[in-house]
């Protein structure tokens, strides 16, 4: 890509200090939460960040929006370091980065009214006057599928995917560039979600954002990412190409994720093989590769040697020595639907679309 | 199925909660069988009643709610009709149950091994101590727990969120139940650490010969494990049939709609078919069938209407008029 990059982090690491001792307490150890990552994400993309719990992906994505301060590398904003900007420039900075959380049930304030809830970002940041501002959370709500008699209502009167459309018409009040969606359908019911999704795509394409998108679901990833990274313990193992990452992924790990996930097909029953092991804690990260604890084509290299991220391919990196040697794996071969299933499908899409005028798809 | 075939019949089952405006029906009228030593997958999404009918076989039905009318047949024995005294009896021995939450599910004051004997110590007084932490260091072992003999004397802070679901299963399974209801036992998981636990199920299935019930809302989780499906929505059965059935031959509407929007790892698709809405509330259930303010094919009949199980081929039921759709849209196959 030629464009620089909108947001960027380079080698950033989040280690947090633990202690013992009461009154001369003494450093003993450290949980390396991040340890050292970096990536790139362009304007108009959707980065996907994916992991299991407890890899990093939530403390990265805080990083780089500066809620929490990186222990050690960097983070570039438009070409700028805002690694420690303070006061006014990093009330701008966040601006233009927003964020929406996963638990809608959690994030937006009960005593908030709906049209509260989306103006008080804008009131943050001074932007509008009291008349504006009205006008602008009635145009958000339209944009989020939401109705304008919403405005007066309180969060506990919405169900958790029109809480999550809430969060969403909060997050985008102040005209960001990028959005953070930390997890942001994860705790929704399937039908819902598949709606979240489609929202979120509809609002990429009309307003031009960018998203680093949190998620622990490749499956939902798979339709919603341009490009994947993948963490494990800290790091990022492989970045590429959606489409590349699930045809061709490089690292076990990204292999045993992908192996994981069971399919919605009986044919294809007993298709998933588990990992072994349990994952390491972040407070004695194994020497060497930090996957050779559980990773099936382990060598003695993988202990002693800590393999970097390195590029394999034009525009896909790998964190293995062996990513090269990697028989083929393709999660994308095979399976689908079933043909009358298909049929089905089909039909039902169709007549969905032909009733849709009538229908607002709010949830 | 025949009758001899399954080892739990619920007929016509109804849970309801008392409310100022009358009774309101979190599972109503669902019959359904669980093949013996087969697992049987209860798929629908929050609200549609999965958890109070898993919690109605169990006679867990939280105050102030109760079953109203139906029965819960275990072999012969209705439990429905058992007293509590009875009913605890057979909790744990015949019935055991896993939580979705093996954090909250564990008590954190507790040793596992405590834990683990308490359960075995309430259906068995006799057993000397020593007889039952060789019994509990068993069952660790059964469920693939790594040095089970020092896992015994930690507590659940200690273990991961997916050995603490071992713990439970151990736990559930410490007294060799016939039919094991399983609440979204992976949901709170990671995805590879749900692969290990579903492995382990199904192979503590096959040494045990039991029952499964197998509540959940991933489709994914479903395909993989049961042989025989149901489908809820509103407190209701919309369809049953085999894995194969639902995935391959869909035929509620509601059904559609759902395996339309679950994503697809070998799809890649720009929008995913959704379903408008969401699923109403116990006490505003539509009139007629309760998925047609929601369903695209729905008719003037379907507002009017209760839709019944109705068989479309041998063991495959739905609750739908418009079904099979093609035919209704008469559109070529």
């Amino acid at each position: 890509m030629k464009e620089p990059a909108l947001l960027e982090a380079i080698g950033v690491a989040k280690h947090y200090p633990v202690k013992k001792g009461l009154l001369f307490a003494r450093q003993v150890g450290a949980v390396r939460a991040v340890d050292g990552v970096s990536f790139a994400l362009h304007r108009g993309e959707t980065l996907a960040l994916v992991g299991e719990s407890g890899c990093g992906k939530s403390t990265t994505a805080r990083l780089v929006m500066r809620l929490i301060e990186p222990s050690s590398g960097d983070v570039i904003f438009k070409g700028e370091n805002v690694t420690n900007v303070g006061g006014a420039k990093l009330r701008a900075l966040r601006r233009h980065l927003q964020i929406v959380f996963q638990d809608p049930y959690a994030s937006l304030n009960p005593r908030l009214t709906v049209a509260d809830a989306i103006a008080e970002p804008m009131t943050v940041h001074g932007i509008g006057d009291a008349a504006s501002r009205r006008e602008r959370v009635q145009e958000l709500l339209r944009l989020t599928g939401l109705r304008p008699f919403h405005a007066d209502r309180y969060p506990h009167e919405f169900s958790g995917g029109q809480r999550q459309r809430i969060g969403i018409a909060r997050a985008l009040a102040v005209e960001p560039e990028v959005v953070v969606c930390d997890e942001p359908v994860s705790a929704l019911d399937v039908s819902i979600q598949a709606q979240v999704v489609n929202l979120l795509g509809d609002l990429q394409q009309r307003l031009g954002l960018s998203y680093l998108f949190i998620a622990h679901d490749l499956a939902v990833v798979k339709h919603v990412a341009d490009r994947v990274a993948v963490m494990y313990l800290g790091r990022i193992v492989e970045v590429a190409a959606k489409h590349e990452l699930f045809s061709n992924p490089r690292h076990p790990y990204t292999r045993a994720l992908l192996a994981a996930i069971p399919r919605p097909d009986p044919s294809r029953r007993g298709s998933v093989t588990p990992l072994g092991g349990d994952l390491p804690s972040p407070l004695a990260v194994p020497p060497g590769c930090r996957f050779h604890t559980r990773c099936p084509v382990a060598q003695a290299k993988c202990k002693e040697l800590d393999p970097p991220l390195r590029e394999i391919a034009p525009g896909h990196t790998a964190a293995c020595h062996f990513a090269e040697d990697l028989p083929r794996f393709n999660a994308e071969a095979d399976g689908g639907v079933a043909p009358v299933a298909q049929l089905r499908l089909a039909a039902y899409a169709a007549a969905r679309a032909a009733r849709a005028p009538a229908v607002v798809p709010a949830g | 199925m025949s009758m001899s075939d399954s080892l739990l019949r619920i007929e016509d089952l109804r849970t309801v909660f008392r409310s100022s405006n009358g009774d309101i029906a979190a599972v109503d009228g669902v019959t359904l069988e669980v093949p013996r030593g087969k697992t049987l997958g209860i798929v629908g999404e929050s609200g549609c009643g999965k958890s109070m009918l898993s919690l109605s076989i169990m006679g867990l039905v939280p105050r102030p709610g109760r079953i109203a009318q139906g029965r819960v047949l275990l072999e012969e024995q209705d439990l429905a009709s058992l007293s509590p005294a009875g009913m605890r009896a057979v909790r744990g021995a015949e019935i055991a149950m896993i939580f979705q939450e093996p954090m909250t599910s564990l008590n954190p004051v507790h040793s596992i091994g405590d834990q683990l004997t308490e359960a075995m110590r309430a259906h068995d007084a006799k057993a000397s101590k020593a007889e039952l932490k060789e019994r509990a260091i068993e069952a660790l072992r059964r469920v693939r727990i790594p040095s089970p003999e020092r896992r015994f004397s930690e507590y659940p802070h200690q273990l991961s969120g997916g050995m603490r679901q071992r713990v439970m299963i151990a736990m559930a399974l410490s007294c060799k139940p016939r039919l094991l209801i399983a609440d979204e036992p992976t949901t709170a998981l990671d995805v590879t650490v749900q692969a290990q636990i579903l492995d382990l199920l199904r192979d503590l299935q096959a040494e045990t010969g039991m029952s499964v019930i197998l509540i959940t809302h991933d489709l994914g989780v479903v395909a993989e494990m049961a042989d025989e499906v149901a489908v809820m929505y509103a407190g209701r059965v919309v369809e049953r049939g085999t894995a194969k059935d639902i995935f391959e031959d869909p035929q509620h509407p509601y059904t559609i709609g759902l395996l339309g929007s679950i994503p697809r790892i070998e799809e890649d698709r720009d929008r995913l078919l959704s379903i408008d809405g969401s699923v109403p509330p116990p006490f505003a259930f539509p009139k007629g069938c309760r998925f047609n303010p929601r369903c695209p094919f729905a008719i003037r009949a379907c507002t009017e209407i209760d839709p019944p199980l109705r068989e479309l081929s041998p063991g495959h039921r739905a609750a739908c008029i418009r079904a099979p759709v093609e035919l209704a849209l008469d559109i070529a196959a």
